[in-house]
């Protein structure tokens, strides 16, 4: 053990390969031999397709082959599963109505994006033109695009198998009927209608996928831009190709972003990887943007009514929701869990609400699937129960901070005082609430904003401050908790660190780094649990081949519960080398102790470094009876509970009175990760965060028309937001380790996304409130200025 | 030039290429397929900035940050270099030419605006030789304008306003693309006379003349703009419908006025 690296801000090894260009992205690849696939996607929401021709696009010059459904399904081929299997309310199991790799002649599209077919050519651009050459004859029907409207009487089904396209309904918390008695004796209820709208995740690089089959070993690899390639050889292999997993690798190279949409095993990974069998060669697909837009994963799409009860003092008395989800046409690997377990389980919040039910129906549309995206249904509840907050304040004309301290779970550490039990099945780890709004308030200056903010009330450009603050449940997961609520997987993390003779160390994870600085912060630890420098520690992930096993990384589950897989290999490490020192230092074990990269004698200067009983344990002639040479471990990690990060977030913006635009004019995010190993590394996902948080907020959003087309699928007119559109961010936090884990941290890659969503929404309508606009109670998202603008003129 | 000219009206199906920001990704979408791009951005004759005889020349293929950043534009029509620095990013003002611009005619494009506030002329060599055109007659519509197949946009020219002319361009972005919502182009002389100019607001670019008589004749800025957009077609998007892109024309046009005032 050394302090060299923990807690320093170490700069990401990673990042001189990607900022130099360097990085090496599935679309870098280029195999011997291999071929490009064009996929043809329906340009229609809903249609049956009546006949495709093949035969033009099959003689152009450069064109391998041609496959169209037909060719699946006579292979026998199902589709893509889902991961996680939810159950209705009567304990029915959920519809899940198969997705297939092409749609065949015959059957019906249900997205505009849906595969057709798919054209592998010498070349990209010839795929493409002769692409253009396949007929396909639709019959096109109605489609529907709100989760509100699918359900009803009369809609467009999806699937057949799926009445009223409800995929299942769902419920968590104390009994309705005591929730509902809860909220009529309240004193005071806030009632709000809201939508959480629909987003595209938008990784900088998109999806890309290379199928290698080779007929020699009867082998295939599949490069793919995933979050975890270990979880899409497990669906790819056993539940749509049918092939022994040992016979498949799977890899995940660089990969430029994720936020979720790269998790899930997509219906492209196992065409290519069919096609290259049938044509012997590489196929290699890589998404283009506008492609992306309409076959991504989305995330969020809730449809809302939430009512929270307080009684005469300001105490929070009952919530009570019922919301409509999205799933998109197809059960994408996580969507069943992120409206419910990933959602319903955090509507505790950060307050003591004594009865809480949740009502959740999840219905099928004719969009593209909707699953897990950055927080993944942690935002949902958060946007849903910080909005009723300054809600509640603004109707009640109490202060919206003092109606959170008073409501805030009491401190508790977790250790001399327990976890606190929700009434949401979740048992929260530790935590100081109260100290982060304290915090974030005297950042503020919350008396000089309220005096500032009541002179603006009288100009064209009003003021307002928006709160929020947050609780999450991140290191994803515990698998016996997790496989109760439906996983189909376990979610604990394999670490494993192979110490070669000359000391340097070799890690596996397999939690994936794309763009979190796992190559960094993971060497941080090993470096410092072994007393080596940084350099000698290299980090390896992605590959099925070189790791053993391993869930991937989303959920903020990398450090929690990847971390802690490779601390129980250093310590099994060190154990062994203290057995190797003992004998060389012809010492007793117990009288060793390991520090700064040696074992010493206590209370001797007798000592003998990590690399020479490295090599030892590889030249092993002179070595202890009855030892096995070698120093290479290899650990399971399975995490004791989630873990919670938690925060406050405030939001100062003006709001132009004229044309109702909204400019952030300071962002301050007091958040508590748990232990901090790269504090820049937790800022920057901080940062990151917030910039996706606030997008939500103030520009992003995606639009379909009634027919089912995404009208706004370009960046010409999908608004991300850019590092002009926000203010320099003032950041703190405060260190409440996690109880549960060797390194008491808590996840970081979320936190910023959680928390600042409602924080910006609320300011805005803070400042319609200012200036004399009291009705307004929702503004859309995207807080659009035509939107406020509206609000203001209604 | 000449061989420019002469690619073009061979027959097979040719296009201008300037900067390629609004041709290339027409490219890639697949929405049209020349056989050949002549790119125009190397000919010499359509570089360079330069005042002659009291009128500002700008080459057609002058890119929108050579302009921004002229010091004979600042020194002259300094609302010109306001308008080019505020199109779309860096990467399309490194690129994007002024001659691509008009020539493409987006209705939410900047320069045409800005040109008809200046009351330009477009010189244009075609299968014919060469024309002049005012800026006033050379938009007609949605995405089009009076050029030929085979016409080269050479250059801009712009007379320079008396001493004392004070001009101006005020613009509500489009946050993705960073086009005008609504851009509200304004240059008053010292004599009073206005011209005011609208871009993003209907089909094409247009001088809103009641606006223009009104402020020519002392009204205030706001009486002036509360005339704006009225009697022509709004365009209506998800980001502005059709009233509020006409209510923001009218905030527009009086911030514009009140800048020259
Ligand atoms: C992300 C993005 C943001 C943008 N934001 C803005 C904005 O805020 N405001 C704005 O005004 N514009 C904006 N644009 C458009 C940009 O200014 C374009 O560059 C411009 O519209 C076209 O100029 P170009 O030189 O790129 O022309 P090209 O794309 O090369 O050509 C466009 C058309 O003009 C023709 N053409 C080009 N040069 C000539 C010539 N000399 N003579 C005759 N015909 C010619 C071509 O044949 C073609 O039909 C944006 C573009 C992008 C991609």
């Amino acid at each position: 053990m050394s302090n060299k690296y923990i807690g320093k801000a170490v700069k990401r090894v990673e990042d001189k390969r990607f900022i130099t260009g360097k990085g090496k992205y599935t679309d870098d690849m280029i195999l011997p031999g291999q071929t490009y696939a064009y996929i043809i996607r329906s340009p229609y929401a809903h249609a049956k397709i009546k006949s495709i021709d093949i035969s033009q696009a099959l003689t152009a010059e450069g064109v391998v082959a041609v496959f169209t459904g037909d060719d699946i399904a006579q292979s026998g081929i199902n589709g893509v599963p889902a991961g996680w299997q939810v159950n209705f309310k009567n304990g029915d199991i959920m519809k899940e109505p198969p997705h297939p790799l092409l749609v065949g002649t015959g059957s019906t599209v249900k997205h505009v994006g849906d595969a057709v077919a798919v054209v592998i050519a010498e070349s990209k651009e010839i795929a493409a033109d002769a692409a253009e050459l396949v007929e396909i004859d639709y019959e096109v029907f109605d489609a529907v695009v709100n989760p509100a409207d699918a359900v009803k009487d009369g809609a467009p089904l999806v699937h057949e198998s799926a009445p009223n396209n409800i995929a299942f309904d769902w419920e968590i918390g104390n009994p309705k009927a005591e929730v509902d008695e809860a909220i009529a004796n309240s004193h005071h209820v806030t009632s709000l209608e809201f939508v959480n709208q629909r987003m595209v995740p938008n990784p900088i690089e998109p999806r890309s996928a290379i199928g290698l089959y080779e007929p020699s070993s009867d082998r295939y690899t599949l490069y793919t831009s995933t979050q975890n390639p270990h979880l899409i050889r497990l669906l790819m292999c056993a539940f749509v190709l049918g092939i022994p997993e040992h016979k498949v690798r799977v890899v995940g190279p660089d990969v430029g972003g994720g936020f979720g949409s790269k998790i899930f095993h997509y219906t492209e990974e196992a065409l290519v990887t069919w096609c290259s069998k049938q044509i012997e060669r590489p196929v290699k697909w890589t998404s283009e943007r506008s492609e992306a837009f309409i076959t991504d994963a989305h995330g969020r799409d809730h449809v809302t009514h939430a009512e929270m009860g307080f009684d005469k003092d300001g105490n929070v008395t009952a919530l009570r929701i019922k919301t409509f989800a999205n799933l998109g046409a197809y059960l994408s690997t996580f969507a069943p869990a992120v409206p419910t377990y990933l959602h319903g389980t955090l509507l505790q919040g950060l307050y003591t609400t004594p009865k809480i039910h949740l009502d959740m129906t999840c219905a099928f549309t004719h969009t593209n699937a909707v699953d897990a995206y950055r927080g993944a249904g942690r935002p949902e509840a958060t946007y849903l129960l910080e909005r009723l907050m300054d809600l509640a304040a603004h109707e009640m004309g109490v202060d919206p901070v003092e109606l959170r301290l008073k409501n805030f779970i009491p401190p508790f550490d977790g250790v001399n005082q327990p976890g606190y039990q929700t009434q949401v099945a979740l048992q929260y780890d530790s935590g100081n609430y109260h100290e982060v709004l304290r915090r974030g308030v005297a950042m503020l200056g919350y008396e000089e904003f309220r005096k500032a903010q009541a002179e603006a009330a009288q100009s064209n450009k009003l003021l307002g401050v928006g709160f929020s603050t947050y609780i999450e449940a991140c290191g994803i997961a515990p698998s016996a908790v997790v496989g109760a609520l439906g996983a189909r997987a376990g979610l604990y993390e394999v670490g494993q660190v192979r110490v070669q003779p000359t000391g340097k160390v070799s890690v596996y994870t397999g939690a994936h780094s794309h763009g979190q600085g796992h190559e960094t912060t993971f060497a941080q630890v090993v470096a410092d649990k072994l007393g080596i420098p940084l350099e000698d520690v290299e980090i390896h992930h992605g590959d099925t081949e070189t790791v053993a096993f391993g869930m991937g990384t989303y959920g903020s589950r990398s450090l929690a519960v990847g971390g802690s897989a490779i601390v129980k290999s250093l310590e099994k490490i060190i154990e062994k080398g203290a057995k190797i020192a003992a004998h060389k230092l012809e010492a007793n074990v117990d009288d060793l102790t390991f520090a700064d990269g040696k074992y010493t004698v206590n209370g001797t200067d007798k000592s003998v470094a990590f690399g020479d009983v490295a090599l030892t344990a590889y030249v092993p002639h002179n070595y202890p009876a009855g030892l096995e040479p070698g120093l290479d471990f290899s650990s399971f990690y399975d995490p004791a509970n989630f873990t919670y990060p938690y925060g406050c977030h405030i939001a100062v913006v003006e709001v132009d009175k004229e044309t109702g635009k909204v400019s952030l004019k300071r962002f301050i995010a007091v958040d508590d990760v748990g232990n901090v190993i790269n504090p820049m590394i937790v800022d920057g996902q901080i940062h990151g965060g917030l910039a996706q948080g606030i997008g939500q907020a103030l520009l992003e959003g995606a639009i379909f028309d009634e027919n089912g087309q995404l009208i706004n699928g370009s960046y010409m007119d999908y608004c991300m937001p850019r590092a002009d559109d926000l203010p320099m961010f003032e950041l703190d936090r405060t260190e409440t380790p996690c109880p549960h884990n060797p390194l008491g941290v808590k996840g970081a890659g979320e936190a910023g996304c959680i928390g600042s969503t409602p924080a910006v929404v609320n300011a805005v309508l803070d400042a319609l409130w200012s200036g004399g606009f009291g009705h307004v109670k929702d503004i859309l998202m995207p807080t659009t200025p035509e939107r406020v603008w509206r609000a203001m003129n209604s | 030039m000449e061989e420019a000219i002469e690619i073009l009206q061979n027959g097979s199906y040719a296009k201008v290429l300037g900067g390629g920001h609004s041709l290339v990704p027409a490219l890639k979408l697949r929405l049209n397929a020349p056989e050949t791009l002549v790119d125009v951005t190397r000919i010499e004759s359509l570089k360079g900035i330069a005042i002659e005889d009291g009128t500002l020349v700008i080459g057609a293929a002058n890119t929108h940050h050579e302009i921004a950043t002229s010091a004979d534009v600042h020194n002259t029509l300094s609302f010109l270099a306001k308008g080019a620095s505020a199109i779309g990013d860096v990467q399309v003002r490194n690129k994007g030419t002024i001659g691509g611009s008009i020539a493409h005619a987006d209705p939410s494009a900047d320069w045409p605006a800005l040109l008809l506030a200046a009351d330009a002329s477009i010189v244009i060599q075609g299968a014919d030789g060469t024309k002049t055109v005012a800026a006033q007659d050379f938009f007609t519509g949605f995405f089009s304008t009076i050029l030929e197949e085979s016409d080269i946009i050479t250059q801009i020219r712009i007379p320079i306003p008396p001493e004392g002319t004070k001009s101006t361009y005020q613009k509500f972005v489009q946050p993705a693309s960073r086009f005008a919502i609504v851009g509200c182009a304004a240059v008053k002389e010292p004599s009073g006379a206005t011209r005011v100019a609208f871009a993003g607001v209907s089909d094409y670019a247009f001088r809103d003349e009641a606006v223009e008589s009104a402020s020519s004749s002392g009204a205030s800025a706001e009486e002036a703009a509360s005339k704006a957009a009225e009697g022509v077609s709004i365009m209506s998007d998800h980001y502005a419908s059709e009233d509020y892109r006409k209510h923001l024309a009218k905030v527009y046009a009086r911030r514009a006025l009140v800048e020259v005032s």
